[in-house]
């Protein structure tokens, strides 16, 4: 008589996992294309920028530089208040200091790229427009007329 | 008989590129840099006199937006002073009827006979009109980008409709000298405004 035999102890084959770091890899190699690094970390509330539709690219990194505008974050509005401030590099400024701002970078740039010099205007939606305003004029002082103002897709309509 | 080399454990391979992994995710944002290109007129040297340029009223369309972020405008057909509201969807198909002209209304830019080779060949086109754009201390951003963004519309509107009469195709798709081509028929003639120091 054919006897069943039971093995108490049948042991599930181990998976395979060798493809497994193949597949990260492929997974990490796919982020480092798409993502960009950030430029600085954000002391102003400039993530909440406006909407627009007729978007154009920023295409070379290296040729622009940014003006963050906006409230100060909580871990500086005690310090600095509630008004909203500019932010250039990694630092709080003042309208007066985007001529030297400028004016440093675009000598630190190759001779032949310094007149295609962008400037990108990342600024918070709830802005009001005198200060950006005083911004456009140092701008216009400094001779950084190529300029941006940062928005994201609008999804729906006006 | 050869020695047998002993493989590596590569078990913690995955761990080693997970951690990579998430090490990009976090420092690297998703997020493109894209916005709304402008260029900024050059400045006025210091000893100049603020020349005040001479435009023909027909040729002017001032738009508006004021601290309560409402968008007047006005254009040739009415008196100096005079601001009339309009609705942010109108705008567009208002500055397109001002860029163009199409009926050769007396209030709107005058029309002029130029020939730019070509497929265009000789055509007409308002030559001096300029679009300007003022805004108030307090007007939010926000309003300020959309008012540039229907302007902006307005003329990648006329100039893809120009590229499909001529060429059959749609503006984005024409060669870089096709698209300088209308650009020189449809240049962008936003100005911004000196900033002036308005009441209330």
């Amino acid at each position: 008589m054919a006897k069943i035999r039971r093995n108490d102890k049948r042991e599930m084959p181990a998976l395979n996992t060798s493809s497994l770091p193949d597949i990260i890899f492929m997974l990490l190699f796919f982020f480092m294309s798409v993502t960009s690094m950030k430029e600085v970390s954000y002391k102003v509330t400039c993530s909440n920028s406006p909407q627009a539709s007729e978007l154009t690219k920023l295409e070379k990194k290296s040729l622009v530089r940014y003006i963050y505008v906006g409230k100060p974050t909580e871990q500086y509005a005690k310090q600095f208040g509630t008004d909203t401030r500019i932010q250039l590099d990694d630092q709080f400024a003042e309208t007066n200091e985007i001529g030297d701002y400028i004016i440093n970078e675009r000598s630190a740039m190759k001779e032949d790229e310094q007149g295609k010099l962008t400037v990108s205007i990342k600024a918070d939606k709830e802005t009001r427009m005198g200060i950006i305003t005083e911004i456009k004029q140092e701008l216009r002082r400094a001779y950084a007329l190529k300029i941006s103002y940062s928005a994201t897709q609008r999804t729906n309509g006006l | 008989m050869a020695k047998k080399i002993p493989q590596i454990n590569a078990s913690s391979m995955a761990d080693i590129s997970f951690l990579l992994l998430i090490f990009f995710l976090v420092t690297t944002s998703m997020d493109v840099n894209q916005g709304l290109a402008r260029r900024l007129p050059a400045p006025i040297p210091p000893n100049q006199e603020k020349a005040d340029q001479d435009i023909n009223k027909r040729n002017l369309l001032i738009v508006k937006i004021n601290s309560r972020n409402q968008v007047t405008y006005r254009d040739g057909s009415m008196e100096m002073g005079d601001l009339q509201e309009i609705d942010i969807k109108d705008l567009k198909a208002k500055a397109k009827e001002f860029i163009l002209n199409p009926q050769n209304k007396a209030h709107l830019p005058k029309l002029v006979r130029e020939d730019f080779g070509g497929p265009f060949g000789e055509m007409e086109y308002t030559k001096d009109h300029v679009i300007s754009v003022q805004n108030d201390v307090d007007t939010q951003y926000q309003a300020y980008l959309d008012v540039q963004n229907e302007l902006v519309a307005a003329y990648n509107e006329v100039r893809n409709e120009c590229a499909l009469e001529f060429y059959h195709k749609s503006y984005n798709e024409l060669e870089e000298d096709q698209q300088k081509l209308i650009q020189k028929i449809y240049p962008q003639k936003i100005s911004e405004a000196e900033p002036k120091n308005y009441g209330n």
